[in-house]
């Protein structure tokens, strides 16, 4: 136990003259945390707008007033030729272009129904899928709109239309903040298990030191206890600093326990400090434990449903993100925070989370037992 | 009365990493108290030796005792026992002089204060700069501190690994001087070092060449033991004169020694008669003196024949 103290006090005395590091373990997540809670929102806004009137009626200019009404959409140039839609968005200049046909306005009066031609620059996807959304919610309401007039107040409501109302449950604002703040938390907490962990034990290969511990009759489950446990006591504040960050600045709500949330991070963070530790004994120097950390760390982030959500990968990368550990903290984060979700929702994750701390850490003590 | 069993035995070492075999069945007995120099050129296994002894290397076959202790199964009871000093500086660059000092003193389960008398005469010249960091310390300070954590625990025995590799030739001086001081103090030491003149510091040495042994013996005895003819010749033209002297018939063997050149030739021969040979070669300013021999030249002779 003494021992244990000892190895502590030197590794914080360490850690806390390292000026670098120290930035690394308090300020970046930080700052990581408000660009990004702030940057990562999945509403498009400033999709650029490309008119086509070739009606040039009433009708057809409130429709592209509505267009221009919408906080989505930025009118960037009108034309009369469809070859110059094409060209804006061959040029980045138009994201849609929106082509009104001759005799709009006309068709519609008479036959009841008209057409419109929407050309959608899709390069990116989710926005192209979005602002295909937008487009579509707003020739709705003006459909309705233009209808009502039409027809005059009297006239009877259409049969058989279905109305929705929405609300949105535990996040009733639909404020991505509250949705990114848990997701980053679990992101910048494995950054300090996983990497700076791995990156410190190989340190000490690297410059030698650990020649001088091991002719000491210090016990290896001592030295590893004295690496880890200052990181897991780092990471645990830091998730508190988090958590304080995301409630004064971006006000996130925490409707459930948080001691809920620590109790999973207490353990969670085993997980990512047995995986630190397994990466430090596959290699000899910081660089190439900062290099296997890297690849494992992007790969579980892209895949922990932190951006892209899980239901949307196939089924077999569905399978992969079991074994994910950041996935798990992500959803539980959330559903503790959002949700208010108690221990007995949660269980299935925290079972699995022991289950990754025993078998990572097992395989890594035992891989760090080998002598030569 | 229990007899002490020796510091250090050995007994047909083996190891190799890979397709590189560092030691080739290497055996030796230390008794206590001995000053005891390991002598051989980069790459001859002197660390790999020590590694296993330390217990930081398993051998792949023979045995090994420290102070009685097996290093395959009680390396934990050696552990305590020893003080090692790698070759390579490997104490914390970010702790301070003190804090290092501490920090090995209590991964012992000992405190500096305790075994103060060890280390006092070395740690005195540390004093200045015991707030400094290690790694702002310069070499020779360096190396100093370095074995005040080595021997920080009171060990039986000393492990050093080419403790003055790199260091000026005062410090180097001055190291010695303190080793000679703790094998009073009844400390076991076994030195590594590349050196050739700092063998006849030691009471015995080996000598090591490709994880072979090639003699084990007093300084003095393995000096004796040269039995040719030595000369110490000098001239102008240092780099001709070794390619001409290893041309001449009754040369034995003939390498450069500081400033001169060792030759020995394999039967007695009047000097003048080289001076003569040189001379028609077309050397100038030419010395021959009959010398006595060193370690260095039994070691050149055991290491070409």
């Amino acid at each position: 136990m003494r021992t244990i103290f000892f190895l502590l006090r030197k590794e914080f005395r360490q850690i806390f003259r390292h000026r670098v590091l120290l930035m690394l373990i308090f300020v970046m997540p930080i700052i990581q945390l408000i660009i990004l809670a702030n940057a990562a929102d999945y509403e498009v806004r400033n999709i650029l707008l490309h008119v086509i009137d070739h009606d040039l009626s009433p009708t057809s200019y409130r429709l592209v007033n509505h267009f221009q009404g919408s906080p989505h959409f930025i009118l960037t140039s009108t034309s009369f030729n469809p070859q110059r839609g094409i060209d804006a968005i061959n040029a980045d200049k138009a994201d849609l272009v929106l082509e009104i046909p001759a005799q709009f306005e006309r068709r519609l009066l008479r036959e009841n129904s008209a057409q419109l031609h929407l050309n959608i620059n899709a390069i990116n996807g989710v926005k192209a899928g979005l602002a295909q959304g937008y487009a579509n919610n707003i020739i709705r309401n003006f459909n309705q709109d233009i209808r009502a007039e039409w027809l005059g107040l009297a006239a009877p409501p259409q049969p058989g239309r279905i109305a929705i109302t929405y609300s949105n449950w535990f996040n009733p604002e639909m404020a991505y903040s509250a949705f990114m703040v848990p997701g980053i938390l679990v992101m910048l907490v494995t950054l300090v298990g996983m990497f700076l962990s791995g990156i410190n034990i190989v340190k000490e290969k690297e410059i030698g030191t650990i020649e001088q511990i091991n002719v000491t009759p210090i016990r290896k489950s001592q030295f590893i206890i004295g690496k880890l446990l200052p990181f897991w006591i780092i990471g645990l504040v830091e998730l508190a600093i988090g958590l304080g960050v995301g409630k004064l600045i971006f006000d996130i709500p925490m409707v459930g326990n948080l001691g809920l949330v620590f109790l999973f991070a207490a353990i969670y963070m085993l997980v990512v400090l047995g995986i630190g530790l397994l990466v430090s004994t596959i290699t000899e120097t910081q660089q190439q434990a900062m290099f296997i950390s890297w690849f494992f760390l992007i790969v579980f982030i892209l895949m922990s449903g932190l951006f892209t959500p899980i239901e949307s990968m196939p089924l077999w990368a569905q399978r992969i993100t079991w074994f994910n550990p950041i996935a798990y903290f992500v959803e539980v984060n959330r559903l503790i925070l959002l949700k208010g979700s108690s221990f007995m929702d949660i269980r299935p994750h925290l079972g699995a989370m022991v289950a990754f701390a025993f078998t990572i850490n097992g395989l890594a003590v035992w891989n760090y037992r080998k002598r030569s | 009365m229990t007899t002490h069993p020796p510091a250090l035995v050995f007994d047909n070492i083996h190891k190799s990493f890979g397709p590189v075999t560092a030691l080739e069945g290497v055996s030796l007995e230390i008794g206590r108290g001995e000053l005891f120099g390991l002598i051989g050129p980069d790459g001859a296994g002197k660390t790999t030796l020590m590694r296993i002894l330390t217990t930081l290397l398993l051998p792949d076959q023979g045995a090994a005792q420290v102070l009685g202790y097996d290093v395959i199964k009680q390396w934990r009871n050696i552990r305590r026992e020893v003080g090692y000093m790698p070759g390579r500086f490997s104490l914390y660059q970010d702790l301070s002089v003190a804090e290092n000092l501490h920090f090995f003193a209590t991964l012992f389960g000992t405190t500096v204060a305790e075994n103060y008398d060890l280390i006092r005469d070395i740690y005195e010249q540390l004093e200045p700069f015991r707030k400094r960091r290690a790694g702002k310390l310069s070499g020779g300070m360096k190396q100093k501190l370095a074995l005040c954590c080595a021997l920080v625990h009171r060990p039986q025995i000393l492990f050093l690994d080419e403790p003055t590799t790199g260091v000026d030739p005062v410090s180097r001086q001055e190291f010695w001087q303190i080793l000679n001081r703790l094998q009073d103090q009844g400390i076991t030491i076994f030195v590594s070092t590349p050196y050739m003149d700092e063998a006849s510091l030691c009471d015995r040495v080996a000598l090591i060449q490709d994880g072979h042994f090639l003699a084990v013996d007093k300084p003095g005895a393995l000096a004796a033991s040269y039995e040719h003819p030595l000369y110490a010749v000098k001239a102008r033209d240092r780099f001709r004169l070794l390619q001409d002297v290893r041309q001449w018939p009754p040369t034995y063997q003939a390498f450069p020694f500081g400033e001169q050149l060792h030759l020995s030739t394999r039967t007695e021969i009047d000097p003048q008669q080289l001076v003569g040979y040189l001379t028609q070669q077309g050397h100038q300013e030419i010395t021959v003196t009959p010398t006595a021999p060193t370690i260095e030249d039994r070691f050149m002779e055991l290491m070409t024949h």
